[in-house]
């Protein structure tokens, strides 16, 4: 059993966190690589360009928050597939299929089938009823003050934790890439972000996505067609070749260790399908579009762009297995038993310079940074919308706050944001962050998911319900996993005994319990607002089906 | 929207039609949706051996079903698109007319 755990921390963190393992097995710097470091200099030229073209356009808070609603859907769908496309999916499971094989695929699954759930059931009432946050829509008729509050807290817990990992993630991968020490390489992380979103809002962060996920796209694609031209486009004979030379054999076929246990499997199933549809800044990007029509067509592009991207991982993650895996040049000191130089999550760097040379290698890795600069780019956006929308303009000043400065509060916001992410990083410099991404991903499926869709669907929801409903997922998930083996003893260093939680993602329980809080605290609530809210429910439903009312695309 | 509209909005038959397509479609897709993946993590839990036998070569029956679930996500949702862009958009829009003529 400890064995089984072990290994399920181990391959969990290789599949969440892209970065898990470089603090443990990290190579020393290879020096600077130029290809690498120009192609992203140009990257944040481009992006810089586009961040100045941006601040221009944004003048009111809805081109901050929203874009002006004047994105259309296929640029969307790009956008949250940039979004959604991390390190942690591109080097993260591309390393895991590379050490073990058909396991790297059950994290794409899992990553990809919360997409047609949001399609079903949220991608047209969430466009029609908010306006830049989840908030709006789970307050349209309860209290604005203890709900913003209560989505405000699950926005910023699942920011800070999915934060952490990326300003980590991202620190190690520049300090190996680009031989830049880890601190300046999280400071320049942090100030571009800060620049991209304070300058040009929404409408930066979207195009810096935009062309970030062209870029990984057209990347993994050349990669991919390059393994099976070494195949003449035989992928038999690569799976063969494979199970020839990985140290596992044919056991690289099997579904692996860590999710043997049926229940951490379902629990991990349901973090990775529910959380996608609580992240409060994939959720920002459905009011970016101009109406629920475009909302809908982000979502198909969306699905289709990152379901294709996971079939190329498992290209990649294949085609490293035999191109990379056996040759000495690539491992620490020419010695394949000492592991691949620069880590364990460095596969997909390796393979790119086996099948392309330098350039190759230079400009997957240029993408690589540039893809966890758009993530977390987003992720501050949605922070700080959280911050100055739910928090300032609604819970603080009740309202009474000009546009103007909610903006202001958000620009300030986002300094603060970047300078905590700045701090944050080197504090937890040494941090599994697999465990960070799969908190957020947790607390997303257990705070926000089950209080955003109830109070879409659901007439019965009332104030008290959700308020308690989202606490006490948000409370479960995150003390369930502290007390996992996978903070208790691999972060806290404390003894295995107070890891009382054995499993890999709490959300088979926490999340569950905040659908029956909502439930339980909605139906006992008796009081004269609770039926107010009940009566509401008509109303907002009309204008969720119908688009009625529905926040419209600014004009320019 | 005050209380008149809505009653009116909620009377229109195209709007009870609407309401009770997409609620109905909405909900059989994320069931098969749901069933497709719990199904899949089921396997995986219960019956890994299945996952690693091979098919054709060396291509396994779990190569084969992960790529047909990716394939059946993007499908799915784009089903629904095309039904929504055909019919829930032309019920959306009569309900939307009709509302505003009712209104002034």
């Amino acid at each position: 059993m400890a064995r089984l755990i072990k290994s399920s921390l181990l391959a969990a963190s290789l599949a969440l966190a892209g970065s898990a393992a470089y603090a443990a097995d990290a190579a020393p710097s290879a020096g600077v690589d130029w290809n690498a470091l120009i192609i992203f200099a140009i990257f944040v030229l481009l992006t810089l360009g586009i961040t100045y073209w941006a601040a221009q356009r944004t003048r009111t808070a809805k081109d901050f928050y929203a874009a002006g609603g004047g994105i259309t859907g296929f640029q969307n769908g790009l956008a949250i597939a940039g979004d959604y496309m991390s390190a942690a999916s591109f080097l993260g499971i591309s390393a895991l299929v590379y050490s073990s094989g058909y396991y790297g695929l059950i994290y794409s699954i899992g990553f990809l089938v919360g997409w047609p759930i949001i399609m079903f059931l949220m991608a047209e009432p969430l466009r029609n009823l908010g306006r830049y946050t989840f908030a709006d829509v789970a307050s349209y008729r309860l209290q604005a003050t203890p709900i913003r509050a209560m989505a405000a807290t699950g926005t910023l817990v699942t920011v800070a934790f999915y934060l952490i990992a990326q300003m980590v993630g991202a620190g190690q991968l520049i300090e190996l890439l680009f031989g830049l020490p880890y601190l300046v390489a999280v400071v320049l992380v942090g100030v571009l972000m800060v620049i991209y979103v304070t300058f040009g809002g929404m409408i930066a962060t979207t195009w810096v996505q935009i062309i970030k996920a062209t870029l990984l796209l057209i990347g993994a694609t050349l990669m991919a067609i390059l393994v099976l031209n070494a195949f003449d486009f035989d992928f038999n004979a690569l799976l063969v070749k494979a199970i020839e030379v990985h140290p596992l054999h044919a056991k690289i076929m099997l579904p692996g260790a860590a999710v043997a246990n049926p229940i951490s499997a379902i629990s991990l199933g349901m973090a990775l399908m529910f959380g996608t549809a609580g992240l409060p800044h994939i959720l920002m990007r459905f009011f970016t579009v101009g109406n629920a029509k475009e909302a809908r067509k982000s979502v198909f592009w969306a699905t289709t762009f990152i379901g294709y991207f996971y079939i190329l991982t498992f290209i990649i993650g294949f085609g490293a297995i035999v191109m990379v895996g056996p040759d000495a040049i690539y491992h620490i000191g020419g010695d394949i038993a000492k592991g691949l130089l620069g880590g364990g999550n460095m596969p997909a760097i390796h393979l790119a310079h086996a099948v392309g040379g330098d350039l190759m290698k230079g400009f997957i890795a240029a993408v690589a940074f540039a893809t966890i600069l758009a993530v977390v780019s987003g992720l501050t956006l949605s922070g700080a919308s959280a911050v100055s929308h739910d928090l300032y303009a609604s819970v603080f000043r009740h309202g009474r706050v000009d546009e103007a400065a909610e903006v202001r509060a958000s620009r300030i916001t986002t300094v603060v944001l970047g300078i905590v992410a700045i701090v944050l990083g080197v504090l937890f410099e040494k941090i599994n962050v697999a465990f960070m991404v799969g908190l957020a991903f947790a607390v997303a499926a257990s705070a926000n998911f089950p209080v955003l869709l109830l109070s879409m669907l659901w007439k019965g929801l009332t104030t008290r319900g959700a308020f308690v409903g989202g606490f006490a997922g948000l409370i479960c998930a995150v003390v369930l996993t502290i007390f996992s083996p996978g903070i208790w003893v691999a972060v806290l260093g404390l003894s295995k005994d107070g890891a009382w939680f054995p499993y890999t993602s709490p959300a088979i329980f926490s999340m569950p319990l905040a659908f029956l809080c909502c439930w339980f605290f909605s139906i006992t609530d008796k009081s004269a607002a609770a039926s107010r809210e009940r009566a509401a429910f008509d109303a907002q439903y009309v204008r969720s089906q119908t688009g009625i009312g529905a926040e419209k695309a600014a004009a320019h | 929207m005050d209380e008149q509209t809505v009653k009116r909005i909620q009377s229109d038959p195209n709007y009870v039609k609407l309401v009770a397509e997409r609620k109905s479609f909405g909900w059989t897709l994320s069931i098969i949706t749901l069933v497709i993946y719990y199904g899949y993590i089921a396997l995986v839990a219960f019956a890994p051996g299945v996952i690693a036998t091979p098919v054709a070569g060396a291509i396994t029956v779990g190569i084969v079903v992960g790529a047909a679930i990716i394939v059946a996500s993007i499908v799915l949702t784009g089903i629904y698109v095309v039904r929504a862009n055909a019919h829930y958009d032309e019920l959306t829009k009569a309900i939307v007319n009709a509302s505003a003529a009712g209104g002034k």
